[in-house]
């Protein structure tokens, strides 16, 4: 009997070993689309920052933390992901909150639009990367859609076992370690591929122009959250604007309002396109969807002048040990930049 | 019991019915051969096989049938 | 809850600890609230179809026992005092009353199942009638189905009937009756069991034994193979063609039949492994109902080895009382007379079996086409019934080649095809189009386009088409062994061999199943965002 009792012991210990290196194994590595490793990436970072965007693919496409510090002396990270709904974004900011209290959040608002958990994927590479905590269990309670499962966020195993059968080389080279992928949240983009006169037209006339209500009570409570923890909010609309993700005039009215009645500063950048030096010839990389690095550039250097002129970060004095590690990230930065 | 195994040889010639044990066990009998012994018995023995006893403890062996017969007519 | 639900793993861990905790006095009942938990996640409105079924089994069968045991009072009383024929005559019209009583149990529960789920397929039938005369059909209605009402009333009024017969004895407490109706494990997909078989057994306490325990467990984990590794991945496949059958023609067809014996065999199967496993593990040993049904030699062999609970129910409760009945047994006295005995036991057998397989399509499904599947089963079997003669001469004259091994095989292999294609009937669930499948199987179609690279068009690449290959030999070795004595006797015998072998099919089952939202994972790699 005590043999059994061994062997059953051991032979579980054995299994639980197992399951753990194949789920190493089966996850995404997230090589073609880095975007879903950008969440992880913050907690080897998270300490003191000055300001932290949170967003989506319009923060992390737009602010460039090491150009900041380069140009302006600010700190920053972005806590962005890939279609970032605007409860992921509440939880990061809680999540976020965890770890540091910057002088400002930045939130990009394109996201408001969606009121609904969207799509599985998008959801797997925002919450994936989070550490556990509340924070995290409640994110994913609030973005899984109708197919997921709970028990699938816990064990990933469970959702991507079927990779076991197209595994690749770099689901072993990158098994216990994942790939370095950002600069501060900052993902890298250095294609050009000009905007065409169609793609800068309206978006489709929509049958209703009301933020969804799920949206706007997330960002309340972002307000909240911030205003608790004695964090600035600031609100702000990246510059680009395209037919596929038209910011219309009826939302930008809602926001605008929204911010006026809670007394938030809100920037919408798309009127701002000329000052800021945007050229959609040669800053955009996928036809004025997103920005490229140069285009990226321009818009951190005009919106760091906002940041230092208008909300006072400018002034904040940094440790030695900060001022290094920053040196050293701005000379990564250049590094890729300019290769 | 004569008249039995006679109907029984009818069927299946070639079996000793006499000391034969698992007539349904061992596929010997099949339900068409039931169908068939339990009309027989109705006119020979003027007994009425119930469908709750055709059960193969009561069709393993001729004995059994006849014992079945005996306490059918008995009750 | 599916089996295959993170829910129901999660309800049956809770269910284990719990039945082994309890007090041994009321194991019984937590398994009760169990069955009754399972049922009400189905749909908290079905338990009112299952508590229709409990009560009205329970009053009747009290009815029939106290009926019972006055005849019988009576008859002991008198036996001195009345004469053979006169006891004779007060048992018979004793018997037809409580058969009356009987018939309101079973005109009530199988009204209930013949109205839920029949009555659409009945105004359809309608419906077409009427379009044939020029008129308007009615409107189809859309009634709910509960869960497993096939499965639980079968096994309910099989116990009625067995009180009625006096073959069963009467269950006097109402929830214990209750679990019977709808002890969790068999609720969807049987086995039928019988009362005299399962009903102490489930109220008895059980007491854990590591050695029933681990057997459970490995049954249900080996059911979870064939289910999610083998039966669920074929699946894929299957109903790419299904969704378009006029595409799949030809040799596909064939292919198709291939891939549904293997997916219902392990589906089926695998289930039933679970049910059997779940039961296993609290000590309850349900009747098997599988006996390596794809090594028969006959139709009529497959069907005492292939969902052998079912086939039971039907011969016990309704071919063989249909043979015997007393206007059926006239019938076969006036045939006899015209054409000989042996002939009119046949013709009366015949028209039993028309009737028996008629209702075994039926309960199947309400569709044409499990009706015609039904009939030609019952076909297949008459006619090779009444070739008998000629095959015996076939034996006679070639006894080395008939005695072969070979031979066995050819016709192992024969009734596997044979039971595939009736089988296919239940795939396109139309007739018509299944006839024109079968038609299609007889032409060259699609060779080509199958061997050039279409068998990996149906949803599944070449690895998942080993991964099935092995599979099937696992499970063909496995069951294989089996019959040869357990296999899981042998394997306590050795512990470390044991557990190796439970970790890797654990292994197996999670890394190679088929199962998940979507059930592919590829998107994550291959998507562009």
């Amino acid at each position: 009997m005590k043999k059994r009792i061994l062997i059953t012991v051991c032979a579980l210990l054995i299994t639980c070993l197992l399951l753990g290196l194949l789920q190493a194994l089966v996850v995404p590595k997230y090589i073609s689309n880095p975007e879903g490793l950008l969440v992880g990436e913050y907690y080897a970072e998270a300490g003191e920052h000055d300001v932290v965007f949170i967003g989506d693919c319009e923060v992390y496409e737009t602010f460039i933390p090491a150009y900041l510090w380069e140009k302006h002396g600010i700190s920053s990270y972005v806590r962005g992901s890939a279609q970032q709904l605007t409860w992921q974004s509440y939880y990061l900011l809680e999540d976020t909150l965890r770890y540091e209290k910057p002088k400002a959040v930045v939130f990009n608002v394109l996201a408001l639009k969606y009121g609904e958990p969207q799509n599985e994927a998008y959801n797997r590479m925002t919450l994936d990367g989070m550490k556990w905590s509340k924070t995290k269990i409640d994110a994913i309670r609030a973005s899984m859609t109708e197919d997921e499962s709970f028990v699938d966020y816990v064990f990933p195993l469970l959702r991507f076992h079927s990779r076991i059968t197209e595994l690749e080389k770099n689901d072993f080279k990158y098994m216990f370690k994942d790939k370095k992928v950002s600069h501060s949240g900052y993902l890298m983009q250095k294609n050009i591929v000009p905007m065409e006169s169609a793609d800068a037209t309206e978006g489709r006339e929509l049958l209703d122009y009301t933020l969804p209500k799920n949206s706007m009570d997330y960002l309340e409570k972002m307000r909240a959250l911030c205003e608790q923890n004695g964090v600035e909010l600031i609100l702000i609309k990246s510059p680009t604007n395209s037919w596929g993700y038209w910011w219309y005039d009826e939302w930008d009215e809602q926001v605008r309002e929204y911010a006026t009645e809670k007394q938030l500063t809100y920037y919408n950048l798309i009127p701002e396109t000329e000052n800021i030096g945007i050229d959609y010839t040669t800053d955009t990389y996928d036809k004025g969807v997103h920005l490229n690095v140069y285009g990226a550039e321009k818009t951190t250097d005009y919106f760091g002048k906002i940041l230092k002129e208008k909300h006072g970060l400018g002034d904040v004095t940094h440790s030695d040990a900060h001022i290094a590690a920053w040196g050293a990230r701005v000379e990564e930065y250049k590094k890729e930049r300019n290769s | 019991m004569e008249k039995l195994l006679e109907i029984l040889a009818e069927l299946h010639p070639e079996v000793d019915f006499e000391t034969t044990e698992d007539l349904i066990d061992d596929g010997i009998l099949d339900s068409l051969d039931i169908v068939s012994l339990v009309a027989a018995i109705d006119t020979e023995f003027d007994v009425t096989v119930p469908a709750e006893e055709i059960i193969p403890e009561n069709f393993n062996s001729a004995k059994a049938l006849f014992a079945l017969i005996t306490k059918l007519d008995e009750e | 809850m599916l089996f295959t639900s993170y829910g129901f793993i999660a309800f049956l861990a809770i269910m284990f600890a719990v039945y082994f905790l309890a007090p041994k006095k009321w194991q019984w009942v937590t398994l009760l609230i169990g069955s009754y938990v399972f049922y009400a996640f189905a749909g908290l409105e079905y338990l009112v179809f299952i508590l229709f079924t409990t009560v009205s089994a329970y009053v009747i069968s009290r009815l029939l026992k106290s009926a019972l045991d006055k005849e019988n009072g009576y008859i002991e009383k008198s036996r001195d005092t009345l004469s053979k024929e006169e006891r004779k005559a007060y048992r018979a019209k004793a018997k037809k009353k409580r058969f009356h009583i009987l018939l309101w149990g079973l005109v009530l529960n199988f009204g209930v199942l013949a109205v839920l789920k029949y009555t659409a397929f009945a105004v359809h039938n309608v419906n077409g009638v009427l379009s044939l005369f020029g008129r308007e059909g009615l409107t189809v209605p859309s009634l709910l189905l509960p869960m497993g009402i096939s499965f639980y009333t079968f096994q309910t009024m099989g116990y009625l009937i067995d009180v009625y017969r006096a073959k069963a004895e009467v269950e006097k407490n109402p929830a214990k009756l209750a679990l019977f109706v709808s002890f969790f494990p068999q609720l969807v997909q049987g086995p039928i069991s019988r009362f005299s078989d399962l009903g102490a057994q489930l109220t008895a306490p059980h007491k854990f034994e590591t050695k029933t325990f681990t057997f459970g467990l490995q049954r249900i984990l080996w059911g979870y193979f064939k289910k999610l590794v083998i039966a669920d991945r074929v699946l894929v496949a299957m109903n790419t063609m299904l969704d378009a059958p006029e595409d799949f023609k030809g040799v596909y067809v064939l292919l198709l039949i291939l891939l549904y014996s293997i997916q219902i065999y392990a589906d089926f199967t695998g289930g039933i492994d679970i049910t059997i496993g779940i039961a296993e593990a609290m000590g309850i040993k349900l009747a098997e109902n599988f006996d390596r049904p794809f090594s028969s030699r006959s139709t009529k062999e497959y069907w005492r080895r292939w969902h052998i609970t079912m086939g039971t129910w039907f011969k016990d409760y309704i071919f063989t009382p249909l043979s015997v009945t007393a206007p059926v047994m006239k019938l076969n006295k006036f045939l006899s007379g015209k054409i000989g005995r042996r002939a009119a036991s046949k013709t009366v057998a015949y028209i039993a079996s028309g009737v028996t397989w008629f209702l075994t399509g039926l309960w199947h499904g309400a569709g044409w086409n499990f009706i015609v599947w039904g009939l030609l089963n019952c076909l297949v079997i008459i006619v090779s019934e009444a070739l008998e003669p000629t095959y015996n001469k076939f034996h006679d004259r070639f006894p080395r080649l008939t005695s072969s091994a070979a031979y066995g095989k050819f016709m192992a292999v024969r009734t596997f095809l044979l039971m595939g294609l009736i089988r296919s009937l239940d795939c396109y669930r139309n007739v018509g189009v299944t006839f024109t499948m079968w038609g299609s199987m007889f032409t060259f179609k699609g060779i080509g386009s199958l061997f050039s690279g279409g068998i990996f068009e149906l949803g599944l690449g070449l690895t998942d088409f080993i991964i099935i290959l092995v599979g099937v030999c696992v499970v063909y070795a496995i069951s294989n062994m089996h019959a040869k004595g357990s296999v899981r006797e042998r394997l306590w015998q050795r512990p470390v061999l044991s557990a190796a072998l439970c970790v890797t099919l654990f292994l197996a089952v999670i890394m190679l199943g088929a199962y998940g939202a979507g059930y592919d994972a590829s998107q994550f790699i291959y998507n562009q965002f």
